[in-house]
């Protein structure tokens, strides 16, 4: 049987903003503290009111910018009510027809092939989150419990069209997603806090005689990893194809269904919904008043945006000449980690440099202290400042190490190492190379005549060039530092001679 | 005319537990009121802008600053059960 | 000093003069709230402890020559469902029977700052829905001036307190008149403000887009006052509007020369009441023989006003009382099978009929498949109302009318039949949908010698305008002055 899975997402993500939604409690992860992060407005209480944090709004319309959603000047907010415990006004506040963007999309390259695909956004809302509910797993029936806390944190919710064609493109979608969330500052996305959360749509079009056949809608519900995304739908594909086998039931012939995502026994089961008749009854909310933005404001936030990865990915790979392996691992690392790469390489000059100096030598040391770049000891001025000596030629590849390690050791005993410190370990461990000609035309006199070399030399002067190579290294011993290309050429000039 | 079907739809998504006799008597009223409110349809409205809100007010923020809680056992003073750190509930049935 | 006998202009200069403390006049206030027993029943919680420590608080600031705010010393009687924190708050309802309110309505802070003394929490139709007072599922309210009828309502408890001279202030809510019915049943001055006026935090929402907080006082001079304290911008109400308070007391004697007055057609319809049809329209001539410029206007959308307005503020009720389902606070049912029974449950016990009816009402016109045709055509149909009112505001600077078109009916006479009690709320609801302000005053009697009020309106935010002109009446007039007799 041949079929293609449609998939399209619904990501919720937390906003890292001081205080919640609509009023002023504490928006922080909180769970062995419950129901100490409440007020009047986030426990519903009667007469209460809400009132927009403008922060809020703030992130999710730079969000949109880096998603490339059409911005909207004039929207709204509106009551989606269904009961629930967790959702103490019985209605959730959120954006149903007017939201504050839509229309955007979002680029992913596949690693197992390497192609480059685009996942179009329909629109990203803002809304409320709900609180949690703390089931009575021992199967005794025992009272569910309500936690509050969470109850009106600022929760983006960003929809994908049916786009996405596998399992892997849709872990890699919300990979990209999760990055690029975390490079704009706006939330931390952490899954297992809850604070990016996913459900994903899958069915799939089957053909058959030419045609293809859509099979019915099914919902997965909050999915929170990233393996467990790529899972699920792996696992619904397979079922779907073996339930289109059995019974052919084609779309719109069952009602949507709504599945939960069992991480340890990795299946996919059949969830009662919410509301025995789903009937959002979606109006506009009467206790909060619409938001017009001028384009002068969305210019003050697009300002506040940084470079977005898959920009830094294709700047490194086109102007600075880097793989796209070495490209990815630099912008995969996060945002804090290209910042660095990308002042420590505009000092040196040298991308190619910059990025061998970051993955191998800089990343060993972060993880053998388990640091992030932030705490990182060297300050990428100075590090370029060693990587630009290297570039041009005033000091040896190892000499550079040596002057990384001593740097390494100085911030280790507390002190801070500025560009000043890279010139005094050059100058006291004697690493500069040796520029005078005439002390290395005497080094290279000095290891012609020791009657050790004697056969080399012979090998030199009858053309075995290669023979130079253990020459060079005496030379260079003796100099401390020099450059070897010109050293080999002294050495070749006076012996042809 | 409303069905009694329809009327129990209503009652089951406004969560309202209403017996044979009552779901009777607010079908009939209902019934009244809804041929009442027909007048509307008098209305040529095509061009009109629906009004949600009669205040001209717009962009009402408020600025992202930390306000105190309430202490929990305020929180959860008018609760109906309560175990002094949660509201309770009777089981959440989630699975089928 | 017949200290429930004066006004609040008399009671302020007394305890400032010294003549009387407000602790006297407190404990007058409650003396007669205990006199009454349950003849009017205007109050569901008296707060005799915390107002005479108020009162006692008040005479300490002014015997040490502290600075007192506007209303020191002065009782007020608020109604039920404005939330007062520590002091039960309950709505008329059995659903909140029992809830406490962990913090203080903006008003209710407004008026402690003030200096102003609860004396009590007002009866009211359950959730403010109704215009009798007879839905309370607490209390029964009597009409002080005939206690076989009914106050009026919602704000029915309120207003029969300051008619029967138990406190000389109260604060209502009106979502479709429901100050300004029961302050035209009880012979008080009843004044609703323009929507945005008086922050709505804390006031528990019947529709929120129509709601709006005002006063009852036995003269126009109190209800200006009193609206000094309760308005201005408050930023936890996002609907609140950011403008200067004017200082509405101290304009009030000043008349207004060319006043032009619209007289609405629409509100003399069908269904009016003879005697009030007779003291509106004498009450209307007061203003010609002042010099104002009296024509005759029109609203030509008033006949669809019941309508929108049942269909907008119970499709806003049904969401607002949705939170209602005892979980977190309010009435939780004992019996129940399961979790989504113990919602409907709980609902059913702890709402009233014609809550329940309501909230029916407002769901379907939310559903889908009908939304378009019940909810979104009833916004259409509110913008058309508004422009009305707009378009002669142009020409005019108040319309005057009969605020209802009967005196106070008896209890239980409409009970059963909802869109005739509807129907009774005519004149005032328009005002609701437009979020113009309004104000009953005082107008004559029935031959039943029972209130007659007359409704005067004005363009948003023009509450300066509409006290002058209505105190511009009552000074010609002593209609304010007349007492009921009790018991
Ligand atoms: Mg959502
Ligand atoms: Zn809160």
């Amino acid at each position: 049987m041949e079929f293609t899975p449609i998939i399209g997402l619904e990501v919720h993500v937390q906003l890292l903003t001081k205080s919640k939604l609509f009023c002023g409690c504490a928006n922080f992860f909180n769970p062995d503290n419950p129901n100490v992060q409440t007020c009047p407005v986030c426990l519903g209480l009667p007469g209460s009111l809400p009132v927009m944090n403008r922060e809020a709004l703030r992130l999710s319309q730079k969000t949109a910018m880096a998603l490339n959603l059409n911005l909207a000047h004039f929207t709204k907010w509106d009551r989606k009510q269904y009961y629930y415990p967790d959702l103490p006004k019985a209605y959730q506040i959120s954006q149903f027809d007017l939201p504050f963007s839509y229309d955007g999309w979002v680029e992913v390259v596949l690693p197992s092939t390497g192609e480059v695909t685009r996942v179009r956004l329909i629109r990203a809302h803002l809304e409320e989150d709900a609180g949690k509910n703390i089931h009575d797993e021992s199967g005794r029936g025992a009272d569910s419990k309500v936690d509050l806390n969470r109850t009106g944190t600022p929760l983006l919710e960003i929809v994908t069209e049916p786009d996405i064609r596998s399992s892997e493109q849709a872990r890699v979608f919300l990979e990209e997603l999760r990055l690029l969330l975390r490079y704009i500052e706006v939330s931390d996305c952490n899954m297992q806090e809850g604070s990016l959360r996913c459900d994903a749509n899958v069915n799939l079009h089957v053909q058959e005689n030419g045609e293809a056949i859509p099979t019915p809608i099914v919902e997965v519900k909050n999915l929170n990893s990233f393996r467990g995304v790529e899972a699920a739908v792996e696992y619904e594909i397979k079922r779907q194809s073996k339930a289109w086998q059995t019974d052919h039931k084609r779309l719109g012939e069952v009602p949507k269904e709504t599945r939960g995502w069992d991480a340890e026994r990795g299946l996919t089961f059949a969830q009662r919904g919410k509301e025995d008749a789903a009937d959002y009854r979606y109006f506009p909310d009467p206790d909060l008043v619409p938001v017009i933005t001028t384009d002068e404001q969305f210019d003050e936030i697009r300002a506040t945006l940084c470079v977005l990865p898959a920009t830094r990915r294709t700047r490194y790979v086109k102007e600075l000449g880097l793989s796209v392996y070495d490209a990815g691992v630099i912008v995969d690392q996060g945002r804090e980690f290209a910042d660095y790469f990308d002042e420590v390489s505009t000092v040196c000059g040298d991308g190619k440099q910059t990025a061998n100096w970051l993955t191998q030598d800089v990343q060993r040391e972060l993880n053998e202290r388990k640091i992030q770049i932030g705490e990182f000891a060297i300050p990428a001025a100075v590090l370029g400042s060693v990587l630009q000596r290297i570039v041009n030629g005033d000091i040896t590849i190892k000499s550079g190490r040596d002057v990384f390690t001593e740097l390494l050791t100085r911030t280790d005993d507390g002190k801070n190492v500025s560009v000043e410190s890279v010139d005094s370990i050059i100058a006291n461990k004697g690493l500069g190379k040796e520029q005078d000609t005439g002390k290395i035309d005497a080094a290279i006199q000095t290891v012609i005549d020791n009657e050790r070399n004697a056969k080399a030399v012979e090998d030199v002067r009858s053309g075995k060039h290669q023979a130079v190579g253990p020459l060079i290294g005496q030379v260079m011993r003796d100099l401390k530092g020099a450059d070897p290309g010109s050293v080999r050429q002294m050495i070749i000039d006076k012996l042809m001679s | 005319m409303l069905s009694p079907e329809d009327v129990q739809k209503v009652a089951t998504l406004a969560r309202l537990k209403l017996s044979t006799e009552e779901l009777q008597q607010v079908s009939r009223q209902l019934d009244g009121i809804l041929d009442y409110v027909a007048v509307l349809n008098e209305v040529d409205v095509s061009n009109v802008e629906p009004m949600a809100h009669v205040a001209d007010v717009a962009n009402a923020f408020r600025e992202d600053e930390v306000r105190a809680s309430l202490p929990r056992e305020e929180s959860l003073s008018n609760a109906p059960k309560t175990d002094g750190k949660y509201f309770l509930v009777p089981q959440i049935l989630e699975t089928a | 000093m017949d200290i429930t006998g004066s006004t609040t202009g008399q009671l302020l200069k007394a305890m400032q003069s010294g003549s009387v403390s407000a602790v006297d006049v407190t404990q007058a206030y409650l003396d007669e709230i205990s006199a009454d027993g349950e003849t009017i029943g205007a109050f569901l919680t008296v707060n005799s402890e915390g107002a005479l420590a108020v009162a006692t608080e008040v005479d300490r600031k002014r015997s040490r020559g502290e600075p007192l705010g506007r209303l020191a010393g002065l009782p007020v009687a608020v109604k039920d469902n404005i939330c007062t924190k520590g002091l039960a708050t309950t709505c008329a309802s059995r659903m909140l029977e029992n809830f406490v309110p962990p913090y203080d309505a903006h008003v209710t802070t407004q008026l402690l700052n003030a200096d102003a003394v609860i004396i009590g929490k007002a009866n009211l139709d359950e959730f403010a829905m109704g215009s009798s007072t007879e839905n309370s599922a607490l209390k029964v309210t009597r009409n002080p001036w005939d206690t076989d009828c009914t106050p009026g309502g919602s704000s029915g408890g309120s207003a029969a307190a300051v008619a029967a001279r138990l406190a000389p202030l109260g604060v209502g809510s009106d979502t479709g008149g429901s100050i300004r019915q029961p302050a035209s049943f009880c012979g008080v001055v009843g004044l609703k403000p323009t929507y945005g006026r008086v922050s709505r935090y804390g006031l528990i929402a019947f529709a929120s887009s129509l709601d709006q907080i005002g006063s009852f006082a036995t003269d126009v001079t109190g209800a200006a006052l009193l609206l000094e304290t309760l308005a201005g911008h408050d930023n936890r109400d996002s609907t609140s509007v950011d403008r200067p308070v004017p200082n509405y007391s101290a304009t009030l004697e000043q008349p207004l020369t060319g006043l032009r007055v619209g007289v609405v057609s629409e509100f003399f319809g069908e269904g009016i009441d003879a005697d009030v049809d007779t003291s509106v329209k004498a009450a209307i001539d007061v203003y010609r023989s002042l010099g104002a410029e009296v024509s005759e206007v029109s609203l030509p959308h008033t006949k669809y006003a019941v309508a929108t307005y049942y269909l907008i503020a119970c499709s806003e009720a049904s969401s607002n009382l949705a939170r209602y389902d005892g979980v977190h606070y309010g009435h939780r049912a004992e019996q129940f099978e399961n979790m989504i029974d113990m919602y409907a449950a709980s609902r059913a016990e702890g709402f009233g009929a014609e809550v329940k009816r309501r909230i029916m009402l407002g769901v379907f016109a939310l559903s889908e498949g009908y939304s378009d045709q019940y909810y979104l055509k009833s916004l259409k149909v509110r913008r058309l109302i508004r422009n009305d009112f707009d378009l002669v505001f142009e020409n005019v600077d108040v319309l005057a009318g009969p605020t209802c078109p009967t005196p106070a009916f008896r209890i239980g006479e409409l009970v059963d039949d909802p869109l005739k009690m509807y129907l009774s709320d005519i004149c005032t609801i328009s005002a609701n949908l437009a979020g113009i302000p309004g104000v009953s005053i005082p107008a004559g009697f029935s031959s039943d010698g029972l209130p007659i009020g007359m409704q005067l309106l004005a363009a948003p935010f023009e509450e300066e305008t509409l006290l002058r002109a209505a105190r511009m009446y009552e000074r010609e007039t002593d209609w304010h002055r007349k007492r009921p007799s009790l018991g």
